[in-house]
């Protein structure tokens, strides 16, 4: 491996910060659409100088660009995400019904085997895909469509479908997670999708153990076990050994299982990372003190990994997009702030330094190994 | 020939500088502009309006001859000064934001 490249989104734009395989020297590259909120920059698997970014602002809607040569020059593609037919309503925050209407795209999800195949999850919750590298996008429809989705509820940040997974040993096979929806998967390429929210408990909604209406943060799987699957609630961290038929919490002695990112080791499946957070209406680490916690039994046994990150005065929030892992043969470890920090680590969490420390707001971060 | 003012976001994203000259097919509107400023640089496609219905961006507006037009119905026709090219057509991203 030659070295890793970092992707950020930002709420004032995207870098690219880049090293060799030591990770100790960066070079920062950016901003790239200054001025934009990134949402997410994401990396081809099949082709590492292929890279999207999503691009959105309140006034001017939304764009996707696109790099073919690993970030130095990007082209805008194509920006029509349009529902199928009538989109329908689903739940207002009040309860009313709402028309869904396009917001954003929060993540783009590249195919394992085709640069120019990609799914993009979208506000309001939904998910599109292009296999003509982004200039056009076609929904599938059936996640919507799909029984439950009139009575979806947008979470506080919006009714996003936030994290897309793509069963490496089947491609058919997709989880997906919507706030405050929960967990979907398909088996059949996205025609058809099923709520697989089994175990999860939520007290803020009226049937804690509903089928539909959990506040799904993030999901997080180890290409090598498909079958596994790690989230972050809203609160609980929970897992599912059966690919979402039912899930366990797995908070065990986390000091709070509040928390939006969750990531799994490049090459130890049982060795998980999160970033608890003091509460939903306080979105900062508890004490002031900034931890990455580790667990290297699939979780409940948790280890704070607190070697090099501000451990007095640091009331930042890490969001559900910004944590990411390398392959290298000492797994990387990396995690951007609402403070403009990304943090890494060279050695699997045990100690940390700022990559850079002063970027905008970090909405999104993700990890290219270089061949 | 309209003289359209974009915003910093909108010149960036066209590669345009401060003042780009359109002529909008036919009658001279916001709809025949707009069409001909799309047409153009494509990439400004879902900016200014939805993609789809047309409607203008919420945090959008439409200035001219200090007027605001942004709630003339589009088949309206633009003022003469514009036409003429005696005053530019600006598209403005609204102040919001605090």
């Amino acid at each position: 491996m030659s070295g890793v490249r970092v992707l950020v989104g930002t709420r004032k734009g995207a870098f690219v910060l880049a090293s060799d395989g030591k990770r100790e020297s960066w070079e920062i590259n950016g901003p790239f659409f200054a001025g934009w909120e990134i949402y997410h920059v994401n990396g081809s698997p099949a082709d590492p100088n292929r890279l999207y970014a999503s691009q959105s602002t309140s006034w001017f809607g939304q764009l996707v660009q696109r790099s073919d040569d690993g970030g130095k020059t990007w082209e805008p593609v194509g920006n029509q995400f349009q529902y199928e037919g009538v989109p329908g309503t689903h739940q207002w925050y009040d309860g009313t019904p709402h028309p869904w209407e396009f917001a954003r795209v929060w993540h783009l999800e590249p195919s394992v085997g085709d640069p120019d195949t990609v799914l993009a999850g979208v506000e309001d919750a939904g998910i599109f895909r292009s296999t003509d590298g982004g200039k056009t996008w076609q929904e599938l429809a059936g996640l919507r469509c799909q029984d439950s989705g009139s009575s979806w509820q947008p979470g506080a940040g919006g009714m996003c479908l936030h994290t897309i997974i793509v069963d490496p040993s089947d491609p058919d096979r997709v989880f997906v997670a919507i706030s405050a929806a929960g967990v979907f998967r398909t088996d059949d390429g996205g025609k058809t999708w099923r709520p697989k929210n089994k175990g999860l408990r939520s007290g803020s909604i009226p049937d804690e153990d509903a089928e539909v209406g959990h506040c799904v943060h993030r999901l997080a799987m180890h290409p090598s076990r498909p079958n596994v699957l790690y989230m972050q609630k809203h609160w609980d961290i929970m897992r599912t050994d059966n690919g979402a038929e039912s899930w366990e919490e797995v908070s065990g002695n986390l000091p709070t299982d509040f928390g939006f990112a969750i990531d799994v080791h490049a090459h130890e499946p049982e060795t998980i990372y999160v970033v608890p957070i003091k509460s939903d209406s306080e979105h900062f680490p508890l004490d002031g003190k900034l931890a990455v916690y580790r667990s290297r039994t699939g979780g409940n046994e948790w280890e704070a990994l607190t070697n090099g990150l501000p451990q007095k005065d640091c009331y930042v929030n890490v969001l559900r997009d910004a944590m990411a892992v390398d392959s290298m043969d000492e797994c990387g470890v990396y995690f951007g702030t609402t403070g403009g920090q990304v943090y890494a680590s060279a050695d699997a969490g045990d100690t940390w330094a700022p990559i850079v420390r002063d970027l905008p707001a970090v909405l999104s971060v993700e990890v290219q190994t270089l061949p | 020939m309209i003289r359209v003012v974009l915003p910093a976001h909108l010149r960036t994203l066209a590669k345009v500088g401060l003042e780009i000259e359109i002529e909008p097919a036919g009658l001279a509107t916001q709809r025949s502009l707009l069409d001909a400023l799309e047409t153009r640089y494509p990439v400004l496609v879902g900016t200014i309006r939805d993609p789809v219905t047309k409607a203008r961006r919420p945090f959008v507006r439409f200035f001219a001859c200090e007027e605001d037009l942004s709630h003339d119905s589009p088949d309206t026709a633009l003022p003469e000064a514009v036409v003429t090219g005696q005053e530019a057509f600006f598209v403005i991203g609204a102040m919001a934001g605090g």
